[in-house]
């Protein structure tokens, strides 16, 4: 990232894209993130799930589908969340589909980020016929509904795993991640310093990597945590109707099930109102974590 | 502007032809054998009935020809409105049975979606700017997209429909009455329609709002919000210009979250137990009645991208830069 540093008075023309000056920057952003109330109560919100994903299952039992207590019973101290119809832990399940969740949601976010950011950065970078080619499929995949294709791959799927259903998300959510990338791309490709580093010979894929990239760090942060929270709403939705995975758990399989065994009508609301609440407050901390983030790398937002 | 509508055509038809290959790779290409497990799930003793049942079914798939000629005969039957019979309801035709559907499904999805984008936008904008505001609402805005359709839908389900008791919860109209015009039946169907049509509008509506928000923002840092401001304008008109521009991508956005919109009228249904495709949906999956889901995804795009060409005529409606062909738009 260094190597941008020369050419520091590049003003930021792309709203949401702060062009990189180098260490001092950096600071000044840090100095700004810490004391930015929004950012900071997100990430903590955001961490502490993460940690009890990631710790919580070791203190349960090992397989939270087993029949352990007595049926249909509320919250009290031995089961915290209570028990399902059958008897199984809720506080169990919980924390092994909140694992779930942040699997999904990470490795979808990171396939669909990658593919968006390469097609993205090839159209706008390359222009001309590739630049026609790649649009023309991203405005196909763009407007195809999500949900309706995944339902159809997940239904002939007879062994859906948990991997399965983060790689087919990521495969179909990148389009408008490679439209945004794209235009600001195209916005950065006349810069002077992208000029300079193709005269002096690079290849285009430093010159994209070393010289373009960097300059959208900011924005490309922000469209991973947007991906991440729809890859684990769309999960969600797939386990509930019934097209998550068909060995262990996960928050929309919670739900599925729940839904499947009346708990509505049987009034057991300890069953379907922790998983719903769970996927809620990560999605929504982390959207309210951008909203952040945005007025740390965008000065216009910050005095409010 | 002609230009600007064969290029949106150009890509929808591109869409259709991929999701109707989609359709049809699927079932040939997927691990695993539908055939099979369609005959498994019959659940037949004798091994003569399973040897006609699997050569009934290859014929139905149409495996016993060259892969071309499949995917030929594919469109073929897809033009003559000839999308396979139901396994769930046999022996009733797909077409039919979904047709029977769909308005059920439309009735919740466009007064959802055009009510949430215009209350929603309406709401950003005022919101927008005001510091009071800002601090109270957009917390909730934020909280209502994160939250899943379907759980917002089970909340509204058990809180207004089974503990207070104020909406009926289940099926699109009471199972003792029969469709007609009578006044009864019809607020019967309200009351059904309620908490379905609620709950999808106000997920969607945190959405708009909270994008109107953000776009009002950033016109009124815009340089003709600050000269005409320096005019001496009043708030109100600078304001309303700024609204206008911002409607633009909201439009543009409204075509984005159609999928997912709809995604979410799907797990709405399901949980409100509401006729529509969203049920259909569920039942296929659960009868493993490939050809009533492959129908619905048809339809679903079908319908998507029609939508979608709406919006591309109210686009060029409202920005007169297309209409010159000045480009505009995306």
């Amino acid at each position: 990232m260094s190597e941008v540093d020369g050419s520091a008075p590049e003003p930021a023309a792309v709203p949401g894209v702060a062009t990189v000056h180098g260490t001092g920057v950096r600071r000044e952003a840090l100095y700004f993130a810490l004391r930015n109330r929004k950012l900071v109560g997100g990430l903590a919100v955001v961490v502490a799930f993460l940690l009890a994903a990631i710790v919580g299952p070791w203190f349960v039992t090992e397989d939270p589908l087993t029949y352990v207590g007595p049926p249909a019973a509320g919250p009290s101290g031995s089961y915290w969340l209570g028990t399902t119809t059958f008897g199984q832990d809720v506080w169990a399940q919980f924390l092994y589909g909140l694992r779930a969740t942040f699997f999904v949601g990470s490795v979808a976010a990171l396939i669909a980020g990658v593919i968006g950011m390469v097609v993205g950065f090839t159209a706008g970078y390359r222009g001309g016929l590739v630049d026609e080619v790649l649009n023309m499929i991203t405005n196909v995949v763009l407007v195809l509904p999500v949900l309706a294709v995944l339902m159809i791959i997940a239904a002939y799927l007879e062994v859906r795993s948990i991997e399965v259903q983060a790689v087919i998300i990521g495969l179909f959510s990148w389009p408008w991640v490679a439209r945004a990338v794209r235009a600001q791309t195209l916005s950065l490709r006349s810069r002077e310093f992208v000029d300079l580093a193709r005269l002096s010979g690079l290849p285009v894929r430093r010159i994209i990597f070393r010289e373009i990239a960097p300059n959208m760090a900011s924005y490309l942060f922000m469209v991973f945590i947007l991906l991440f929270g729809g890859s684990v709403l769309f999960a969600a939705t797939l386990d509930f109707i019934g097209l998550g995975p068909t060995d262990g758990i996960s928050l929309g399989l919670m739900l599925n099930h729940a839904k499947q065994w009346s708990a509505m009508n049987l009034g057991l609301w300890w069953w379907f109102i922790p998983p719903g609440l769970g996927i809620t407050v990560i999605v929504g901390s982390l959207y309210i974590m951008n909203v952040g983030l945005d007025e740390v790398f965008n000065p216009k937002l910050r005095e409010m | 502007m002609g230009r600007y509508f064969s290029r949106k055509l150009l890509i929808y038809a591109l869409t259709f032809v991929v999701a109707v290959t989609i359709n049809w790779l699927i079932p040939r290409f997927m691990p695993g054998d539908p055939v099979s497990a369609m005959v498994a799930r019959a659940g037949l003793q004798s091994p003569e009935g399973v040897a006609a049942m699997r050569e009934y079914y290859t014929g139905l798939f149409g495996f016993d020809v060259p892969v071309w000629q499949q995917y030929l005969n594919f469109w073929g039957g897809l033009l003559s409105g000839d999308l396979g019979v139901s396994l769930w309801a046999f022996p009733q035709p797909v077409t039919s049975i979904i047709m029977a559907a769909v308005p059920y499904t439309l009735g919740l999805l466009i007064p959802a979606i055009l009510l949430s984008w215009w209350a929603g936008n309406k709401f950003g904008a005022y919101a927008a700017r005001k510091k009071v505001l800002d601090n109270t609402v957009l917390p909730i805005w934020y909280v209502l997209t994160a939250t899943p359709y379907m759980w917002l839908a089970i909340l509204l389900a058990w809180a207004l429909g089974k503990v207070a008791g104020l909406f009926p919860v289940g099926r699109s109209f009471s199972a003792s009455l029969r469709p007609d015009w009578s006044w009864l039946f019809i607020s019967d169907l309200i009351s059904h329609w309620f908490l379905p049509f609620l709950s999808l509008f106000l997920v969607a509506f945190g959405g708009w709002a909270i994008g109107m928000r953000n776009l009002i923002i950033y016109e009124l840092e815009a340089d003709y919000s600050h000269y005409l401001g320096s005019l001496g304008a009043p708030s109100r008109l600078v304001r309303r210009y700024a609204f206008r521009n911002a409607l633009l991508p909201q439009v543009t956005g409204l075509a984005l979250q159609l999928g997912v919109i709809v995604g979410g009228a799907v797990v709405t249904e399901i949980v409100f137990d509401y006729r529509g495709l969203g049920y259909l949906v569920l039942e296929a999956i659960k009868a493993s009645d490939f050809f009533l889901l492959q129908g619905i995804f048809l339809f679903i795009v079908i319908g998507v991208l029609v939508a979608n060409f709406i919006i591309d005529i109210v686009y060029v409606l409202v920005d007169p830069r297309t209409r010159a062909g000045m480009g505009g738009g995306a």
